[in-house]
């Protein structure tokens, strides 16, 4: 059992919580994820690391409530237990001083995982551009602490609400059109707009690394539901990634897995809605 | 209790009791246990005809030398208990065992009877007496005296738990790190529930516990910590890795990566780990549809078949349409089948249907990249090949469509894939393999052990229990004669 130290609501759909998690928290780095269970019938849901705290021994998750299993796990508050908690998983980011600056590019909820390894590649001695970009103004958290953490930060929402409006990529050509060498670029958010950011970073030759939120189930390479393909090459996004370079992933065989199960995601989010207008 | 006293040849005369089994038209539609096990009466009949021989072939049989004659012998004499004792004696999991060994070519291929007519049912003896110790038994726990020495044992499948069961009863303190949520491993997430009730896989983790053994779930070895850390960090004397052969090997063809494509080990872990029989009361969604092909014909594809079946048995249960179907297709021909002949046979009888000499080319998407078919091609067997089975060539233009809307891939699979971050200084094959000394599972590390699928690849369920063991056994005197060489050194200080 794992305690809820801390809940918070970021924004309408998005909510954030701190675990009471000492050993995880002893060896999370930025780019790993957990996977947590609420109870005994809930699914495995995978959520990165978005900050860990190694002396109070927390680590904290942030979530859009996208489904059933989110949306539950949204209903527990400060001091409720969750039962399993399991991580540090996957590959850490490749933390170190580039030649050159590194952008980093955040969309929707990537602000999240963005939000580490700025931080770690700030303390690494870089010097940090960050991109920020959400459909609109109410969807946008964690500004301030994202401002700490990095040299630049760049907002922009799709109307305009706060920052630029536009998308992401805009400011992210500008900034590899300035005549200073890209060291490094991450791009974390939504498949969609991970695939246009390699698209605008390709004419550049800079490297990209994106991260791929596939679907799992053990999180361990013991069942290749979480598989993708790289360079040609069969990878399992749970023990190899979950970054990789993202001028090599096949973005078809990715937008494509993740709707694998949206037929019975759409079943469970009925009878959840259903169970729960009867409550109320 | 009847006092019976047989000649040789009035036992042998006795013909060998069948085991009861669920229907197949109602079996094919639920998850509960298809071979229901033997009563007292047919038990103690099936008991009666064993000849005790002398040279008890039997046991050269079994991977852990179950006494067999002797267990045999006090179930004749009615007392269940010591026969529950006798099995315990070489083996810590025997309601496991009983259900899923591979019996036929393991003891009773050796039996005295199985030359002329056919074998003791050692296995279903041996099932129930453990089902019954399981209800009856006030276990007492007897253990060694304290050693003050510590084991981590890294992953609670069957090598694990009966590596860490003997250390704890050798007096050590043992502590088992395992990655998933539910100890068990393979008997947990892959194995169905209606060949190994889940229940029973609990009662005996329950009695491993009992013996003093700590079970540490979601601790992933190679993330949360390192065998170095736990021998030099967290002051464990020695660690043993059983960490199991997990990794799912897919065919190298188009549309591997279609949805409507599983590994067995996806499909499986979704059915019994996260009981996606249950949907939706159960949260893990598993998508069958009303054609599916399973690729491969083992053990594992068997129960992937066979769970397909019934869980498109359960969805079509009132919707009354299309009659689902599910076929294995293979590339040899039924003799080369790797599954255990009873498996096959109770597929058969639920109605999972097989396509041998039939080898798989493509899978076939539509624009959304769901399965909509599996092109194949048919096979015929050549010349032997290294392994002396006769290896299959294609028949040139044989290429047909099998109209499928799943596929599920059970071709076998390697050693996980964290085992290596977890002690990357261990030596490993270059399949990733540990390799040990295969008499006392030593690794080249010292204090490393290491035993199960993790070493031998994908095998069996009391292989995996004879190497824990036998490293329990040699961790035990490791340890033993590194205190009598501590206690010769003069004392620090
Ligand atoms: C490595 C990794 C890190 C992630 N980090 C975050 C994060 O920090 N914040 C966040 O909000 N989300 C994150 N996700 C996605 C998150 O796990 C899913 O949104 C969540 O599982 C959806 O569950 P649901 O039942 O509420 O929604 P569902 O109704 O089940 O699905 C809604 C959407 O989530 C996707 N999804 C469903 N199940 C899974 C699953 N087991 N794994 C991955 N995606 C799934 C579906 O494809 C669908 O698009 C991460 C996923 C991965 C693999
Ligand atoms: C579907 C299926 C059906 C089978 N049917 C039969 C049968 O009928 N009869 C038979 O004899 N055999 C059968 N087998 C084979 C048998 O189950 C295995 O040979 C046996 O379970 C191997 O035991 P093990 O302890 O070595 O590994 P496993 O049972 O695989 O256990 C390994 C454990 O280690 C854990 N682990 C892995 N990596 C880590 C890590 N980094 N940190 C912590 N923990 C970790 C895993 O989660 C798992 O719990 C079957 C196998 C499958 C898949
Ligand atoms: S453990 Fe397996 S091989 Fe040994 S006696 Fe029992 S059933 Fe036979
Ligand atoms: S070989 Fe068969 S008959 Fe002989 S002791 Fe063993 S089980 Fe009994
Ligand atoms: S989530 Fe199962 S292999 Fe990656």
């Amino acid at each position: 059992m794992f305690k809820i130290i801390e809940k918070q609501s970021l924004t309408p759909n998005t909510d954030l919580m701190i675990i009471d998690a000492p050993e995880i928290a002893r060896k999370a780095a930025p780019g790993q994820f957990v996977i947590l269970r609420k109870d005994e019938t809930c699914e495995r849901i995978p959520l990165t690391i978005a900050d860990f705290d190694r002396e109070q021994g927390t680590v904290t998750v942030i979530f859009q409530k996208v489904g059933k299993s989110t949306r539950e796990l949204g209903e527990l508050k400060s001091g409720d237990v969750i039962r399993n908690f399991v991580g540090p998983l996957g590959k850490p980011s490749t933390i170190k001083m580039y030649g050159g600056r590194v952008i980093l590019v955040a969309g929707g909820v990537g602000i999240a995982p963005v939000y580490p390894i700025a931080r770690a590649l700030k303390d690494a001695g870089n010097y940090v551009y960050v991109i920020m970009g959400a459909r609109s103004a109410d969807l946008i958290f964690w500004e301030d602490k994202m401002n700490a953490v990095c040299d630049e930060l760049i907002l922009c929402t799709d109307d305009g609400s706060r920052g630029r409006k536009c998308v992401v990529t805009e400011p992210l050509t500008e900034l590899l059109e300035a005549p200073w060498i890209t060291g490094h670029v991450w791009a974390i958010g939504p498949a969609i707009m991970m695939k246009f950011c390699c698209k605008t970073v390709e004419p550049f030759d800079a490297p990209i690394d994106v991260s791929l939120d596939s679907i799992m189930v053990d999180g361990t390479g013991m069942c290749g539901a979480c598989r993708v393909e790289v360079d040609g090459q069969m990878r399992f996004a749970c023990v190899d990634g979950p970054e990789f370079d993202g001028s090599k992933v096949n973005w078809d065989v990715v937008l494509a897995r993740k709707k694998v199960f949206s037929q019975e995601e759409q079943e469970a989010m009925q009878v959840w809605n259903r169970e729960h207008q009867s409550e109320h | 209790m009847t006092e019976v006293n047989l000649t040789v040849k009035e036992r042998m005369s006795i013909p060998r009791h069948e085991m009861p089994l669920q229907n197949p038209v109602v079996r094919a539609h639920n998850f509960s246990e298809v071979a229901l096990g033997y009563d007292l009466e047919t038990a103690m009949a099936e008991a009666e005809r064993c000849l005790q021989c002398k040279n008890t072939p039997c046991i050269q049989g079994c991977p852990v030398q179950v006494p067999i004659n002797r267990f045999i012998m006090a179930l004749r004499a009615g007392d269940l208990a010591k026969a529950a004792q006798i099995i315990k004696e070489k083996n810590n999991l025997p309601a496991v065992s009983g259900r899923v060994c591979p019996q036929e070519s393991q003891c009773e291929s050796r039996c005295t009877l199985g030359l002329k007519g056919r074998a003791v049912a050692i296995g279903r003896l041996e099932r129930f007496v453990a089902d019954w110790d399981l209800q009856h038994s006030q276990d007492q726990i007897e253990k060694a005296p304290a050693t003050g020495k510590r084991v981590a044992v890294i992953g609670s499948g069957p090598a694990g738990l009966t590596c860490a069961a003997d250390l704890a009863r050798q007096g050590h303190s043992v502590e088992v790190f395992e990655a998933l949520h539910e100890p068990g491993g393979v008997l947990i997430y892959g194995i169905p529930e209606f060949r190994l009730p889940k229940e029973i896989v609990r009662k005996e983790v329950a009695y491993v516990e009992r013996l003093g053994v700590k079970v540490h779930l979601d601790c992933v070895a190679g993330k949360l910590y390192t065998v170095d850390e736990l021998l030099h960090e967290q002051g464990f004397d020695a660690v043993f890795m059983g960490t199991g052969a997990g990794l799912p090997v897919f065919m190298n063809i188009p549309g591997i990566n279609a949805i409507g494509v599983y590994s067995a080990n996806e499909f499986l872990t979704r059915i019994n780990l996260m009981k996606g029989f249950r949907f939706p009361e159960y949260d893990t969604p598993v998508h069958v549809g009303k054609f599916i092909a399973v690729v491969g014909a083992g053990n594992v594809a068997m129960d992937a078949a066979r769970c397909a079946l019934r869980m498109c048995g359960l969805h079509q249960d009132g919707k009354g349409s299309q009659k689902p179907e599910v076929h294995v297709v293979y590339r040899r021909s039924r003799e080369e089948v790797p599954a255990r002949a009873e498996e096959v046979e109770h597929a058969e009888d639920e109605g999972v249907q097989f396509d041998f000499l039939t080898n798989p080319v493509e899978i076939l998407v539509n624009v959304s990249n769901v399965v909509t078919g599996m092109r194949c091609v048919r096979m015929q067997l050549g010349e032997p090949d290294a392994s002396g089975r006769r290896s299959p060539v294609e028949i040139p233009g044989s290429e047909f469509v099998l109209p499928v809307d799943t596929v599920i891939m059970a071709l076998g699979t390697r050693a996980n894939p964290l085992t290596s971050e977890a002690a990357p200084a261990v030596e490993r094959s270059p399949r990733g393999n540990i390799l040990v000394d295969a008499s006392n599972g030593r690794t080249d590390e010292p204090g490393v052990w290491a035993g199960g699928d993790v070493v031998t690849g994908a095998a069996t369920v009391i292989s995996a229990m004879g190497a824990g063991k036998r490293a329990a056994a040699d961790i035990d005197a490791w340890l033993r004669e590194k205190d009598k060489d501590n206690s010769r050194l003069p004392l620090a200080v």
